[in-house]
């Protein structure tokens, strides 16, 4: 149990303890700036909490270095001996560090990842503007045309949330079998759009209907249509809340393994599905499996830490208003 | 026309995807123009013209499908003959599938609670403190990483190799065994811990998730009531839990729920670990290896029904709470 991080339940109150500690009891009115100081000074020097929260930071960063720096070193290396041995070889110039690992499993015949890389970014693309400009059509008809059966409807695309797509695999495969389109990308994209849009017109919605009406009205009584007040009064507003559904769903769709596996085939299949295989038939020769991972890890991470405000806003939207 | 269904060139796949977009732009750009009329278009057909594809496939794509998977779970492995509930039973009183409902139920128990936990904890930690935005950043990033690949960086840390002189451990939970003097263990294989190590994975990637969200509500908590709490001479223990998990709790409901909803339909990293081997089957994979590998239609419908029926109680809770919290307020 060494790797589960379980803290003591003890150490959370002791560090509030230590927040709470400085406030001299004569001073009762203390600006923001103050108090936040306060907590400040006081957290740093409640060793056991700085501990824990140094404890959970390592616990949490330790596993992708490791495969990080694996993945940098040669194969015979890997075999014989942890990757933690690198930091004391690099002092006595014995550390090794290749790029053969990339090489081999971007190219390599067995793993050639680099085709699954360019089929994860065609998955990826129409798999994320297809829902949202739909998801955006419709959380408008949600939250501004009047038409009877609206709350219901609403009512029933939210609740769809939570129905496990393993529901739904099956009947639509022997669909596009029927078809005679499986396997294929169109497959792909069309599920991954389908899948999406509950959860996208429930977030798009939360931030449409925060947009004040007075600017709806305001267009209306100017003579623009429904197509003509979307376009020109709302979508500029929503640019951050489109951000924020966009870099979920992208992330969604470049990491999905479930939906990659069921309707894509060997020619379309994205680089979650070839890494998985790879885990599966090559689990030992973690030299191309390390290397491997973090090919596919680089986009997503690059893409989040990028735009992880959006990601931020879009998590807080989805979850605490739910 | 072979390369619209079956590209294999990177060109052909880029050109199939563009073309996709395209057609997607007409087809939208035409559904617009043709309601765009301020004053002639009836409101109903505005309403369908912006509404309708949505639902239209989400009514074609995933109610209808989950119509007959509920339909198909009632007959046998190759959807002839009707059994009525009989996969059903064999899934809840069959000795087969014992371990798979116990793992699951483990999971689901346990995922959305350490990560709570360990989500709260880190959040008050680091809260105003002179790092907090590196701190968090470091357990937030396993959010982006996909769960094959969270699977692979945990399947390196477990790696076992046999207790020898002259080998080395490249496993660091090994290595770290080795070092205080224990023997090496494999991890993956021994149950019943085996499943627990496969569910810190799922923690590593959801505490961050729990975290984002409590810090936002921890930081809510207006001044004034820890300020009068202050006053009435709450410290510490008290504060925490008569102050701060009380006014957070609505937070607290949602991402219990939310995790433990996502906890049930989390098949990957199963996969990618173990494959299921060595009793640690859960619901989701044990769907996938029926529906795909078995071939038995009937049950692995009944399996991802008894996933979605395993939802509701907790979208119930969910709801009831976040009703409750509303009340108060």
């Amino acid at each position: 149990m060494t790797t589960t991080p379980l803290p003591p339940t003890g150490a959370v109150p002791q560090a509030v303890e230590e927040v709470a500690e400085p406030q001299a009891p004569g001073r009762r009115r203390l600006s923001r700036l103050e108090k936040r100081a306060i907590a400040t000074k006081g957290k740093l020097s409640s060793p056991w909490a700085s501990a824990l929260a140094i404890i959970i930071a390592i616990l949490w960063t330790l596993p992708s270095v490791g495969l990080l720096v694996t993945s940098f070193r040669p194969e015979l290396d890997i075999r014989r001996s942890g990757w933690w041995t690198v930091f004391a070889g690099l002092f006595n110039g014995e550390s090794e560090f290749t790029l053969d690992n990339y090489d081999q499993a971007l190219y390599g015949s067995g793993a050639n990842l680099s085709t699954y890389f360019v089929n994860s970014f065609v998955i990826t693309i129409p798999a994320v503007v297809i829902p949202i400009t739909i998801a955006l059509l419709a959380s408008y008809a949600f939250a501004w045309i009047d038409f009877r059966g609206r709350n219901i409807l609403f009512v029933a695309v939210f609740a769809l949330q939570v129905v496990p797509l393993q529901v739904a695999l099956v009947p639509l495969l022997r669909d596009y079998v029927n078809l005679g389109v499986e396997g294929s990308f169109w497959t792909v994209w069309l599920s991954h759009s389908i899948f999406g849009l509950p959860l996208a017109i429930f977030l798009l919605h939360n931030f449409m209907k925060d947009i004040p009406s007075s600017l709806v009205e305001a267009a209306r009584v100017d003579g623009a249509g429904h197509v003509k007040i979307f376009f020109q009064v709302l979508l500029p507003l929503l640019v951050p809340a489109i951000a924020a559904f966009g870099i979920f769903q992208f992330l969604w769709v470049w990491n999905d393994l479930l939906v990659g596996l069921t309707f894509a085939n060997t020619g379309s299949r994205p680089l979650t599905v070839a890494v998985a295989e790879m885990a599966g038939s090559r689990g030992g020769d973690w030299h191309v499996l390390t290397a491997g991972a973090f090919i596919s890890m680089i986009v997503p991470l690059v893409v989040f830490i990028a735009l992880q405000r959006y990601f931020v806003r879009g998590l807080l939207a989805g979850s605490v208003k739910g | 026309m072979g390369w619209l269904t079956s590209a294999s060139t990177t060109g052909e796949k880029f050109a199939v995807m563009f073309l996709a977009i395209a057609l997607f732009v007409v087809v939208m750009g035409a559904i617009l123009f043709l309601v765009d009329r301020p004053k002639r278009v009836p409101r109903w057909v505005v309403a369908t013209a912006f509404a309708g594809p949505a639902l239209l496939l989400l009514a074609w794509g995933l109610v209808r499908p989950a119509l007959i998977t509920v339909w198909n779970s009632f007959f046998d492995k190759r959807g002839n003959e009707f059994i009525g509930v009989d996969n059903y039973t064999r899934v809840l009183t069959g000795g087969q599938f014992q371990s798979v409902l116990t793992n699951t139920a483990i999971w689901v128990i346990l995922v959305p609670i350490a990560s709570t936990l360990i989500g709260l904890v880190y959040a008050v930690l680091v809260d105003r403190t002179r790092f907090e935005k590196l701190a968090k950043a470091l357990v937030f990033v396993p959010m982006a990483i996909s769960m094959v690949g969270a699977s692979i960086i945990w399947k390196f840390v477990y790696e076992f190799k046999p207790d020898q002189p002259g080998v080395n451990q490249t496993g660091l939970l090994n290595q770290v065994l080795v070092w205080v003097g224990l023997p090496p263990q494999q991890f993956l294989i021994n149950s019943p811990l085996n499943t627990l190590f496969l569910i810190v994975v799922m923690v590593w990637i959801q505490t961050g998730f729990a975290m984002t969200v409590l810090s936002a509500a921890i930081k809510a908590i207006p001044d004034d009531i820890v300020e009068a709490a202050r006053l009435d001479g709450l410290h510490g223990i008290k504060m925490f839990r008569f102050i701060t998990v009380p006014t957070i709790r609505p937070a607290l409901v949602v991402v219990l729920t939310t995790i433990a909803i996502g906890t049930l339909k989390v098949f990957d990293i199963v996969r990618t670990m173990t494959g299921g081997q060595f009793d640690t089957q859960v619901i989701a994979n044990e769907f996938y290896t029926q529906a795909f590998r078995q071939n038995n239609q009937g049950l692995s419908a009944a399996l991802a029904v008894i996933l979605f029926v395993l939802v509701i109680p907790i979208v119930i809770y969910n709801v009831r709470q976040l009703r409750k919290s509303e009340e108060i307020r």
